[in-house]
């Protein structure tokens, strides 16, 4: 293959340059080029899982130069299904971006050139080979995202933006503290060398590493109980930029989580472990649901709804027994792909209802479902996806889940999860109720750009089509696994 | 070339529409009409052509793989279409009667759009080839139907809704938690003649006793089966077309319908039997066949006292599913279409009284037929039909339920449907001696639509409870007629017990 057109490399390289671009551009600029380097960026991640399809997992030698001496880049199935989800979720944030801060400039002066950072983070976080590198995208993945908090301005993102700085640096000084004793018990930081070291032996250090490097990456996370830092970092962004954040920042590490869980510390990882991890996704859906309950504004009851659905990806690790460690494994994978297609149409939905009242509040919303029909309807679609009901994506991977606890016969986590289903219908009609009635007096519902309403509509449909047609998602997460 | 679009086609004939409705500015009414009715038409030609082909023994059958052991699956068989045929008909009926009724009312476009989504869920529950798709669009009629409890946008309208949504959504869980187990015990089991479970080995038949209770609790919310029918009575607050169609109708018949296939196609009659499971069905259906009729005794608000008749009249399905035998088969499933015929035609009715002359109360129901004679000639057949009066539709089904209960020896079910006849007679004969024989008050409660000649009301509001009320007695004196539902129900039941 001409590697001039691999998409590997591309996938990495394309976000740099158009984030510099629009940086030298100016403040404010280079929506346009974006919205067509993203659309690029999606054609890119599909042509490589249309080849990973065809002839299984890839990699690519940077410069040529390939490992120890140069930097690999690898992907499998599951690689390669993330950068779909995050191309895919991006494309139409960025349309729905540009209408947004065209409505409401604050915080759009650097929003382009960080988010091609953040998306050449995540694309190379996705594709990284060794523990060091995923280090490093990881760091660069933190600084973007608390940048992106911190330019919306003001008292409140600011503290928040300081909050998720003092997280997500602690979350990745855990990881690298584990990196290091890796180094220091194998001398070497690639996966691919590493995986046999450990399966034939490791020494109490490494399981100090193991513990150090999940404890870092569920606090980037944000599972309960390490969701602290979210709330008002999610809630308190810009619209495109929670949704951005929900959709995909949280997912990165989570799927570091799973890679290692999974992969390198298999043979360490214990039944009892993963019974804890559950229970803590467990606290995670009723304190997330119940606390979304309570919210009076509209992007905190968002952003909680992210702190529950979060709890659902680790359901994967009590359910992946031997049995049905394909079916957990799917069913968690799938959840993160609804909870990002469905988590991005949310926020966009409530950001566009926040510039049609001119308020993030829920008693406020009266009035919305005559104004905005579609932005109500792309709500409650997500909301379909979210309480996990067909046809969406969000039952496709509860289905998964759900046949791996009965299989693997954990009752307990089959009443977790249809209860959760009912939580979440519960805060989002919560919504949905408030939006079917009359403008209040005193209140005031204009119009919004109808690429606001659209684009978000798009996320959500995303979500339901893929319920509908999942196969060759599941196909492509089996490439490179044995099974 | 295959036939299987043809039940997605069914279904897609109102999903279509309905989706375009909803992007449909207020004030294109005869845009609005013309793809209503488009698609009320198209649905009835495709169920025409597919009764015809399962006359004659042919299945259509559309099948998508979601999941890997996870299909759609959309099946007309004769019991789809006995379902799918009586869903449409009164669609058709109930889209004319909505148009008169909700003239000049705000938000009409979402009105009929989501009343669209409503009839597309229901007839993909009539012809859901297995449990997840039938939990589909079960899930589905939940979420459309509630835009339409809390239509009006009042505190009562939504505080019903928020009743609504905790039932049936409380429904969907517990039907999830047995489709979920049944799955992960038999594997993907389409719904077929005779069940598919019989097989299993015998251990897991306690489970089995497990799930069937999930399964029907599921369904029953919907059905109305006491001690789970709260919902019913409050959602009445919604507009009367929706009333009349779908809780008269609609989703009190998918759950119904889900017993049906429930007791027939997934466990299988016999199966069933020897788990022991029917018994205790038809107790819960006899004791909500009573409940129901004790307390629409006491309802003085029209609709509502509608609305307990109907909790107590959708259990003679279940009660005739649970008699052990062909007979009673086919007494239940012809009640499924009888009570839709009749009831709509009572709602229809009930809509008439209180957009006509504001009447909303039986107490309020003095001299109504002599200000609007058709409307009551209309509610009076029905009533008599719910009492089961010879000559009405309602006569028929009560025939052969009882018929259905001496076969299976449940001489107890004999006593059970005499008794709601009483109880029926006793709840719908004031409102008709009100009606025909008390004086007529000097003011109407609230007149707004006032007398022209025969025209007693809207033509859109008349029309369509005359021409439901003719079908009860139609179908009551043509029982034994080729198209009648009971020929369909005896075609069914044969189907059934043969295998």
């Amino acid at each position: 293959m001409s590697s001039f057109f691999d998409p590997l490399p591309w996938l990495v390289m394309l976000p740099l340059v158009w984030g510099t671009i629009a940086f030298m551009l100016g403040a404010g600029r280079g929506a346009r080029l974006a919205i067509v380097a993203i659309a690029l960026q999606l054609l890119l991640a599909l042509k490589l899982a249309g080849q990973m399809l065809e002839g299984g997992a890839r990699s690519y030698a940077v410069g040529g130069w390939g490992a120890p001496l140069g930097i690999d880049l690898a992907a499998d199935g599951l690689a390669a299904a993330m950068m779909l989800l995050t191309q895919a979720v991006a494309l139409p944030l960025a349309v729905y971006a540009r209408g947004y801060f065209a409505a409401r400039p604050a915080g759009s002066a650097l929003f382009w050139p960080i988010t091609g950072y953040l998306l050449a983070a995540l694309n190379a976080l996705f594709l990284s080979a060794d523990l060091f590198n995923i280090y490093v995208t990881l760091e660069l993945l933190g600084l973007a995202a608390v940048g992106l908090v911190a330019i919306a301005g003001g008292k409140q993102p600011l503290a928040a933006a300081m909050r998720y700085l003092l997280a997500t640096l602690l979350g990745s000084g855990a990881y690298l503290l584990g990196v290091a004793l890796i180094y220091g018990a194998y001398g070497s930081v690639s996966l691919e060398v590493l995986h046999p070291l450990v399966a034939a032996e490791a020494p109490l250090a490494v399981m100090l590493a193991a513990v150090l490097m999940l404890l870092g990456l569920l606090l980037k996370t944000a599972l309960f109980p390490f969701h602290f830092w979210l709330p008002p970092a999610h809630g308190g962004a810009p619209a495109p930029v929670s949704a951005l954040l929900s959709a995909l920042v949280v997912k990165a590490s989570f799927y570091l989580v799973v890679r290692l869980w999974l992969e390198l510390f298999a043979p360490l990882a214990t039944p009892a472990a993963a019974q804890l991890i559950g229970l803590l996704g467990a606290a995670a859906i009723l304190w997330g649901s119940w606390h979304a309950l309570t919210q009076t504004r509209l992007k905190m009851l968002v952003a909680y709804s992210t702190v529950a659905q979060i709890g659902y990806l680790f359901l994967l690790f009590p359910l992946a027994t031997p049995e049905t460690a394909a079916s957990a494994f799917q069913g968690g994978v799938m959840q993160a792909m609804a909870h990002g297609l469905a988590k991005a149409a949310m926020f966009a939905a409530a950001g566009s209802m926040i510039v049609a009242t001119g308020r993030d509040d829920i008693s406020h919303l009266g009035g919305v479902g005559v104004q905005l029909p579609l932005t109500l309807f792309t709500f409650g679609m997500a909301g379909v996806t979210l309480m996990g009901l067909p046809p969406s994506a969000g039952f496709s991977a509860k289905w998964l889940l759900l046949m791996a606890a009965v299989e693997s016969g954990q009752w307990w986590w089959v009443m977790l999860m249809i209860g959760g289903g009912l939580l979440s219908a519960a805060y989002v009609f919560k919504v949905l109720r408030r939006a079917f009635l009359p403008v209040a007096e005193g209140d005031h519902v204009t119009p919004v750009p109808r690429v606001l309403e659209w684009s978000a509509f798009a996320l959500a449909l995303a979500a339901v089509v893929l319920g509908l047609y999942g196969e060759p998602l599941l196909q492509l997460l089996m490439v490179g696994r044995m099974a | 070339m295959s036939d299987a679009w043809m039940p997605l086609g069914v279904v897609l004939s109102s999903f279509l529409p309905g989706l375009v409705i909803f992007f449909l500015a207020e004030s294109r009414i005869r845009l609005r009409t013309a793809l209503n009715l488009v698609g009320a038409f198209a649905k009835l030609g495709l169920i025409g052509v597919m009764l015809w082909g399962v006359v004659n023994e042919h299945e259509y059958v559309f099948r998508h793989t979601v999941l890997p052991g996870l299909d759609l699956v959309l099946k007309a068989d004769a019991l789809a279409l006995l379902f799918v045929t009586l869903s449409a008909v009164l669609w058709l009926f109930t889209t004319f009667y909505a148009i008169g009724y909700l003239e000049g009312s705000p938000h009409r476009s979402r009105f009929f759009g989501f009343f669209s989504l409503c009839v597309t869920a229901t007839v993909g529950v009539a012809m859901a080839g297995n449990l997840f798709t039938f939990f589909l669009f079960y899930e589905l009629l939940t979420l459309s139907t509630y835009p339409l409890v809390v239509h009006r946008g009042t505190e009562k309208a939504l505080r019903a809704g928020h009743v609504y949504l905790a039932y049936t959504l409380g429904g969907g869980a517990v039907l999830l938690v047995g489709t979920v187990w049944l799955y992960g015990l038999a594997g993907q089991v389409d719904f077929a003649h005779g069940g598919a479970l019989a097989a299993l080995p015998p251990e897991s038949f306690a489970q089995l006793q497990v799930i069937f209770l999930l399964l029907i609790a599921g369904v029953g919310v919907k059905a109305a089966l006491v001690p789970l029918h709260g919902w019913l009575p409050m959602a009445m607050v919604a507009p009367a077309p929706v009333s009349a169609l779908l809780h008269a109708v609609a989703v009190v018949k998918a759950g119904a319908f889900g017993i049906v296939r429930i007791v027939y196609e997934v466990y299988g009659i016999e199966f069933a039997q020897s788990l022991d499971l029917l018994t205790p069905l038809a107790f819960a259906a006899a004791a909500t066949i009573l409940w129901g009729s004790l307390r629409a005794l006491f309802q003085d608000d029209l609709k509502r006292r509608l609305a307990y008749s109907t909790v107590s009249q959708v259990s003679y399905i279940a009660l005739g599913i649970a008699l052990f035998g062909p007979v009673g088969t086919v007494g239940g499933l012809v009640h499924l279409v009888h009570q839709g015929i009749m009831k709509i035609t009572l709602f229809f009715c009930a809509g008439n009284y209180a957009e006509t002359l504001g009447i909303h109360k039986v107490s309020e129901m003095d001299g109504a037929g002599r200000r609007m004679p058709l409307t009551t000639l209309a509610f009076s057949v029905a009533a008599l039909g719910m009492m089961g009066a010879p000559l009405t539709a309602g006569a028929v089904s009560k025939a052969w339920l009882m018929d259905g209960a001496h076969a299976a020896d449940m001489g107890w079910a004999v006593a059970v449907l005499w008794t709601s006849s009483l109880l029926n007679a006793a709840y719908f004969l004031p409102i008709l001696w009100r009606a025909w024989f008390r004086p007529a008050p000097r003011k109407w409660p609230k007149e707004n639509i006032a007398v022209r000649g025969w025209r007693e009301t809207a033509w859109l509001l008349l029309l369509p409870p005359l021409a439901t009320g003719l079908a009860v007695v139609m179908i009551g004196i043509f029982a034994e007629a080729f198209w009648s539902p009971l020929t369909w129900a005896r075609l069914i039941a044969d189907r059934e017990y043969l295998q």
